[in-house]
C-alpha cells in the first residue's frame, strides 16, 4: 500500500514536471502542428503575412502597395537617425552586434547578468546611455519607432532566432507565456483566445491573424502611414479587450514578447511593413 | 519644402512602366482635426506631367481623393533603356516637386 | 487633350449636362481659361453633375479592366489600376461615385503612354470605382464596386 501510494504519487510528480517543462521548442511545434492541421494549404513561411496569408484579395492590395510603399520618406527619417553620430561622435553601429545588420532576429535575449529581456529598443538606449544620450521612450513613434523601423530592415531575410537558454530565460518565457494565456480585461481574452483558437477566422469585420509570424515584421504602417511597434501593438489589443495596458518597455511586455518572438523561430524578418 | 519623390522605370516588353511615390499629405480639406474639431484646409496636389525624353506623356488633373504619399505608374511604348523619365507636380498651395529618372 | 478644360471651354453649347452643372453654379464661364485644374469638377459633390461635366453620362460600355479590391483592407489606401485595351485611348478619368468629391483624377495620355493606370484612392464608403476613357472622341466606361468597411485590428 505505502509502495504503492509512493508510485502513484512518484508518477504524479513526474507528469508534473514533464508538463512543466515542456520546452519552447515543444510550444512553438505544436503550434505550427495545430495551424497546419486546420490550414493544410497556408505554408508556414506565410504566416509572416499574418491575416494578409487567409485572404487573397487582401495579400494582393498588400503586394500592390509595397511595391512602393507610402512610408518609404519615414524609413529614411530612421535612416538619418540610424546614422546621425552621437555628440562623441560615435554611432549606433558601433556598439550593436555586426554593425546592426542582421540581428534583429537575436532579439529579445535574455541577458543573465541583469536577469532580465533585452529587446532590440533596450539594446538601442543601453547604447544611447553608454555614449551619454538620454534613453527614448520605447513606444515613441518619432524615435525609437523611426529609428527601428529602419534598423530592422537591415535584418530582412535573417530567419528568427530567439534562444532560450538557462533557468532564468526560461522563467522569462514562462512568463510571457503566462500572460499570452491569461484572459484579461472586460471582455475576458487572452491572447491566445483569438490568436491560437480562433486563427483565419473572423472577428467582426477582421481575420484572425496567427502566433508564429507575428514578430516577423514591427514595426508596421497601418493604413500607410501611422507607425506601430510590437509593443504598442500589445498595447492596442490589451485595450481591445478592455485591459489596462502596460507602458511599453515594462517587464511583462519584454516577456511577452520573448514568448511571443520564440513562436516565430525559423520565419523570415521582413521590415517595415503596410497593414490596414 | 517637399522630400523629393522616387521613380522608378524599367523596361517590359514593349512598353516601359514608370513608377512614381511622391511624398505629400493630401488634404481634402473635408477632414476635421481629431483634436480640435475644425476643418484642415485642402492640401493636394492638383497636377503632375511626365515626360520621357522631353515629350510630354502625360497630363494629369488630381483632386484631394488620392491617397496620402500618393502613388502613380504608367506605361510608355516605345520608351528605351536610358530614356530619361522627369516627372512633376504642383499643388494647390503653389508648391511644387521635380524629379528624374533613367529607364533601367 | 484635356477633356476637363475643352468640355468647359466649350461652354453652355455644348452637353446639355455641362449647362446643368453650370446652372447649378458649379462650373463659371472664364474659370477653365484660369487654372489647368478644374476646381468646379473636382470640388463638386454631385456625382450625377461631374459625370455630366467629364462627359461621362452617355458613355459606352468599353473593354476596359478596373482591378480593384472587393473589400478594401483601408479606405484610405485603396489600390487601383485601371487598363483600356481601346485603340486610340487618350485619356483615362477616375470617379469614387460615393465619395463626398467623387471626381479623383483624370489622366490625358500621350506620345506613347499606354492606356493604363495604376494609383491608390481614398474611399469613403462602399461604392463603385468608375473609369471613364476617351477614345476616338468617343467615351467609353467600367466600374468595380469596392466594399468598405471601418475597423481594422492590423497585425
Amino acid at each position: 500500500m505505502t509502495r504503492l501510494f509512493s508510485f502513484l504519487t512518484g508518477l504524479l510528480a513526474l507528469i508534473g514536471a514533464w508538463t512543466a517543462i515542456a520546452s519552447p521548442e515543444d510550444d512553438r511545434i505544436n503550434l505550427v502542428n495545430q495551424l497546419t492541421s486546420v490550414y493544410p494549404d497556408i505554408k508556414p513561411h506565410d504566416y509572416i503575412h499574418g491575416a494578409l496569408a487567409f485572404d487573397p484579395d487582401s495579400m494582393a492590395q498588400y503586394l500592390s502597395i509595397m511595391q512602393l510603399p507610402p512610408f518609404l520618406a519615414a524609413l529614411e527619417a530612421g535612416e538619418k537617425r540610424w546614422k546621425t553620430p552621437f555628440k562623441n561622435g560615435k554611432t549606433y553601429a558601433e556598439c550593436l552586434p555586426n554593425g546592426g545588420r542582421m540581428i534583429a532576429g537575436n532579439y529579445p535575449k535574455f541577458d543573465p547578468l541583469r536577469g532580465r529581456v533585452v529587446t532590440l529598443e533596450t539594446a538601442i538606449n543601453d547604447c544611447r546611455i553608454a555614449n551619454g544620450e538620454a534613453a527614448y521612450a520605447y513606444g515613441d513613434p518619432s524615435s525609437m519607432g523611426l529609428l527601428t523601423a529602419y534598423l530592422r530592415t537591415l535584418s530582412d531575410g535573417m530567419k528568427m532566432n530567439i534562444q532560450v537558454e538557462g533557468e532564468a530565460a526560461l522563467q522569462a518565457y514562462e512568463d510571457g507565456k503566462k500572460t499570452f494565456y491569461s484572459r484579461a480585461g472586460q471582455l475576458n481574452f487572452s491572447c491566445a483566445n483569438c490568436h491560437i483558437d480562433n486563427v483565419g477566422t473572423r472577428l467582426r469585420s477582421e481575420i484572425l491573424s496567427p502566433v508564429p509570424g507575428q514578430a516577423t515584421h514591427w514595426p508596421v504602417f497601418r493604413g500607410g502611414d501611422q507607425l506601430v511597434t510590437l509593443q504598442e501593438r500589445y498595447q492596442r489589443c490589451h485595450r481591445d479587450v478592455r485591459h489596462v495596458p502596460d507602458q511599453a518597455g515594462s517587464t511583462r511586455y519584454d516577456n511577452l514578447e520573448y514568448f511571443h518572438a520564440y513562436q516565430s523561430n525559423g520565419l523570415p524578418l521582413q521590415a517595415s511593413v503596410f497593414r490596414k | 519644402m517637399a522630400e523629393p519623390m522616387k521613380i522608378r522605370a524599367s523596361v517590359k516588353g514593349d512598353d516601359a512602366e514608370v513608377k512614381c511615390l511622391m511624398n505629400h499629405p493630401m488634404e481634402t480639406g473635408l477632414r476635421k482635426d481629431a483634436k480640435t474639431g475644425a476643418l484642415v484646409p485642402a492640401h493636394h496636389i492638383t497636377n503632375v506631367t511626365a515626360t520621357v525624353n522631353g515629350k510630354p506623356v502625360l497630363d494629369a488633373q488630381w483632386g484631394g481623393g488620392i491617397s496620402k504619399n500618393p502613388y502613380l505608374a504608367f506605361k510608355v511604348k516605345g520608351a528605351k533603356k536610358g530614356d530619361k523619365v522627369v516627372v512633376n507636380w504642383v499643388d494647390n498651395t503653389g508648391d511644387k516637386n521635380s524629379a528624374e529618372a533613367a529607364i533601367g | 487633350m484635356n477633356i476637363l478644360r475643352r468640355n468647359v471651354l466649350k461652354g453652355a453649347g455644348a452637353a446639355g449636362a455641362v449647362s446643368v452643372a453650370m446652372a447649378a453654379g458649379l462650373l463659371k464661364p472664364g474659370m477653365a481659361f484660369a487654372a489647368d485644374w478644374n476646381k468646379a469638377v473636382f470640388e463638386s459633390k454631385d456625382l450625377g453633375s461631374v459625370m455630366g461635366a467629364v462627359g461621362g453620362a452617355g458613355a459606352a460600355a468599353g473593354d476596359i479592366s478596373v482591378k480593384a479590391p472587393d473589400i478594401a483592407e483601408n479606405g484610405a489606401v485603396v489600390p487601383v489600376e485601371i487598363t483600356s485595351n481601346i485603340a486610340g485611348t487618350e485619356s483615362i478619368i477616375i470617379i469614387g461615385e460615393k465619395n463626398t468629391q467623387p471626381m479623383l483624377a483624370e489622366f490625358n495620355l500621350s506620345n506613347g503612354a499606354q492606356g493604363f493606370i495604376s494609383t491608390r484612392i481614398k474611399m469613403g464608403a462602399t461604392s463603385n470605382v468608375r473609369a471613364l476613357v476617351k477614345a476616338g472622341g468617343k467615351m467609353y466606361t467600367a466600374a468595380k464596386e469596392v466594399k468598405v468597411t471601418i475597423g481594422g485590428c492590423g497585425g
